[in-house]
């Protein structure tokens, strides 16, 4: 039966599918539940947005907890310019089809000061161009809550990490000193500086991810299925070599070969998987025998043991 | 790039087995918990092994951090778990993690909450959303003091499932009467906390005997289920039973002639057509619509993340609670609870918090009355401040009409955490028992003043008196009470006889 809400300006029609199953149901259920009690307890909420699965995914969820209402809060890319060519035009796409608020901001003292991944380690140019950076834009739009797509599932230290994670006025994260969060009650009183960042996919795999993504029909960025595309094997992991700033070391060269990514961060610090799979069907089918965890293919996380947990008190999300 | 990224491209292999058959379950919420040296992290970890939870290159930080693997050449489990620095410097969980497993029949969200006494907080924390309860003992120590504590708080959080695992069984040589001690000793404990599920299974977390895999050859004398069996078939909290609550958490107003109001579903189920009071103003109207992004519902169920559309201009914001007309939860100034105190600071008697239940945030003072000993369960007077975690019973007063269901009857309408209005920190957990009795509402003319009359009415003709503003308003000095024609005869009966 379609949606028969008169006099609204509903601008987008809602799509008849067959139900959920029980378990993605309940997932989706506790990430609307979130989303509704941010948008209700803080003043100037916005949503993280990184373009990646888990964000399109959040994103779907944002829209369908505000609706018939349009997301009553703006998105915010970090933008570290070494992003994927497709990312960003999957990003802008996204935003004009869904009549978004998007927010763009990028650390200027990367063009000034030169701070590229292959200039500086992934270390110091993560912590300058996205945790810095991050720091910046929720300074700059006095956000006192910020959504983020992290799920718990995806590594030790956010396995620890609140629905509601507070942080303090610089951002830091206090993992010893967690507020409690029982049943669905969540604490959202903060003092003026504070901040919340909030996961309503805290609960969620990345078989739930997929497999919700398959349920919903939620476009994604494609690079996400397998082409034959060009690579360079750097560091024991394929690098995508299409951006002319990659440039090829001694005893390097481009290859091709069907490949895909598991996730999308910075394509100089984001090694693809060989792969067949173009079809979401094979894509979960190939996840559902992986012997790897997707953030494999990440080099920030493996810098050091308990590298995220560093981060993630420095205010990176 | 660093000197760590040593792992070599990664390939998956090539589809070698069918899909898994699409689960067709929640997910079930559990908690682990048990002394400090049981094992809970060994046995998460070997879960999360022998279901596959965990990869390779996941086993390989493990390796590497470890420089170590037990005697059976496995990773150091505990490592998965512990995942903060402070953790993995001191050996020990400080708080707790969540984890993720599956199986073809079901998926799994574990919460691993610390063992040391001074975290019990935190097993409160876990226990709060958990559907069953895993107990640890080690085989050779039997049941310990904080075996009993966690298993007296989970019991207190309405966790109404309990598995025993008896591990280490393998160091005492499988010794089928110590379990048989063991487990024994713990269901009469567990009985008398009023848990009446409860599976006790032998087994070694760090071998994976009776966990995922059944140990038959080593314990012939065990014919149970292994843990994960147990698990599978656990039920889940299902919370449709009871009357129909919504608390509202924003008014939706996307334009001139919708007006929605958003929420989850806390308990029974709703349609249009249906009639709600709207709390705790008592308005009283009929739902028109039930809205989602996807289809106008015909109907909604407790855990629904739903838009309902009234039929009427009413005034409704967010903290309310729309219910069903014929089944209300209690209104009042006044009720106890049991509660579990969070912080250094602990509950002072006499202090204003903030109570936020649900959607609704309200000024409270709280009362102390007793406090839990541990140690004994018994209940001692106790009217002073309840310090960390300290489980007491209090008097919780209200300035304004407070809205609450037995926790008992409603895990979301019953609970609630009281949030210190300097700090805004989170201070405790609460769990409501009762409206007070000597104040207020339908109990006020109990000791004997005031007249009561008790009508007996057709379904129909009451749900129309109940309708009416006459009566909405006066609804918190009314009980109602829903029977067969039978039943009400019986009543009636009754009532004369004791005359």
């Amino acid at each position: 039966m379609p949606l028969s809400v008169q006099e609204t300006d509903v601008k987008t029609p809602p799509v008849s599918r067959p139900p959920l199953d029980p378990h993605l149901k309940a997932l989706e259920n506790e990430a609307i539940h979130i989303f509704r009690e941010v948008a209700a307890e803080f003043e100037k909420p916005v949503m993280l947005y990184s373009i990646g699965k888990d964000s399109s995914v959040l994103l779907h969820l944002a829209r369908k907890a505000f609706y018939p209402g349009r997301v009553p809060f703006p998105l915010l890319h970090v933008d570290t310019t070494w992003k994927f060519r497709e990312m960003i035009e999957f990003r802008d796409e996204i935003a004009a089809k869904y009549d978004l608020d998007l927010v763009v901001h990028t650390n200027p003292r990367g063009a000034a000061e030169g701070i590229t991944p292959f200039s500086h380690g992934s270390a110091i140019y993560t912590d300058i161009m996205k945790t810095e950076a991050l720091k910046q834009a929720l300074d700059a739009g006095g956000y006192d809550a910020a959504f983020g797509g992290a799920r718990r599932d995806e590594e030790a230290s956010r396995a620890k990490e609140r629905i509601y994670s507070f942080r303090t006025p610089d951002h830091k994260w206090d993992p010893r000193n967690q507020r409690p969060e029982l049943w669905n009650v969540y604490n959202g009183m903060i003092k003026k500086g504070e901040s919340v960042r909030a996961f309503p996919l805290s609960n969620w795999t990345e078989v739930d991810i997929w497999r919700y993504i398959q349920a919903e029909d939620i476009p994604l960025v494609p690079l996400y299925y397998a082409a034959e595309r060009p690579y360079v094997e750097r560091d024991g992991m394929m690098i995508l070599a299409e951006d002319p700033r990659l440039r090829l070391l001694s005893g390097e060269t481009v290859q091709r070969g069907m490949i895909r990514f598991r996730t999308l961060g910075c394509f100089p610090l984001t090694g693809a998987i060989r792969s067949h799979a173009t079809t979401l069907e094979e894509v979960i089918a190939e996840l559902e025998i992986a012997t790897v965890s997707e953030r494999q293919g990440r080099a920030i996380d493996r810098d050091q043991s308990g590298s995220m947990e560093k981060k993630k008190r420095e205010g990176y999300f | 790039m660093t000197a760590h990224a040593q792992t070599a491209s990664a390939t998956i292999l090539p589809l070698a087995e069918p899909l898994k058959a699409v689960r067709d379950t929640r997910p079930l919420r559990l908690i682990t918990c048990g002394s400090v040296d049981d094992g809970k992290s060994t046995l998460i970890g070997r879960l999360l092994w022998d279901t596959k939870a965990v990869k390779e290159d996941q086993a390989a930080t493990l390796a590497r951090d470890s420089g170590q693997q037990n005697d059976l050449g496995l990773p150091d489990f505990a490592l998965l778990l512990d995942g903060l620095q402070a953790e993995r410097e001191q050996g020990i969980t400080i708080d707790v993690a969540y984890r993720y497993f599956s199986t073809d029949r079901r998926s799994f969200i574990v919460a691993d909450t610390p063992g040391h006494e001074q975290y019990t907080r935190n097993m409160a924390t876990g226990a709060s959303t958990a559907d069953l309860a895993v107990l640890l003992a080690d085989a050779r120590a039997g049941l310990l003091e904080q075996t009993r504590r966690h298993a007296t708080i989970a019991a207190l959080m309405g966790i109404r499932q309990f598995v025993l695992a008896v591990n280490k069984i393998d160091l005492v040589n499988y010794d089928k009467a110590i379990f048989e001690r063991i487990s024994h000793e713990f269901r009469e404990f567990a009985l008398s906390l009023g848990v009446r599920q409860i599976t006790a299974i032998p087994m070694s977390a760090l071998k994976g005997e009776n966990v995922v895999y059944s140990a038959e050859a080593a314990m012939p004398w065990y014919d149970g289920p292994t843990l994960i069996e147990t698990l599978e078939l656990a039920t889940v909290r299902s919370g449709q039973a009871g009357g129909f609550r919504l608390p509202v958490q924003r008014v939706s107003r996307p334009g001139e002639g919708f007006r929605g109001y958003q929420g989850t579903v806390a308990g029974g189920s709703i349609k249009p057509g249906d009639s709600v009071a709207i709390l705790p103003s008592g308005t009283v109207a009929n739902v028109k619509q039930i809205v989602t992004f996807d289809l106008v519902r015909n109907a909604a169920v407790a855990g629904d993340a739903i838009t309902l559309v009234l039929d009427r201009q009413v005034d409704v914001s967010r903290g309310d609670i729309i219910v069903s007309i014929d089944s209300q939860p209690m209104t009042g100034h006044h009720f106890d609870a049991q509660l579990v105190s969070l912080q250094p600071g602990g509950i002072e008697p006499g202090k204003r918090y903030w109570l936020k239940s649900g959607s609704r945030r309200q000024r409270v003072t709280v009362e102390p009355v007793s406090q839990l000993e541990l140690a004994t369960g018994k209940w001692l007077p106790h009217a002073s401040t309840l310090s960390m975690n300290a489980i007491g019973k209090v008097r919780l007063s209200f300035e304004e009409l407070a809205v609450f269901d037995p926790y008992e009857q409603n895990r979301s309408t019953g609970a609630f955490i009281l949030i210190d209005p300097d700090t805004l920190n989170t201070v405790a957990g609460g769990m409501i028992t009762a409206k007070r009795g000597d104040v207020g509402g339908i109990h006020r003319s109990q000791g004997g003043e005031g007249q009561r009359v008790v009508l007996s009415l057709p379904a129909d003709l009451a749900e129309q008196i109940m309708a009416s503003e006459l009566f909405s308003n006066r609804r918190d000095e009314a009980e109602i009470r829903r029977m067969t024609a039978k039943q009400a005869a019986e009543f009636f009966s009754n009532a004369a006889s004791d005359i």
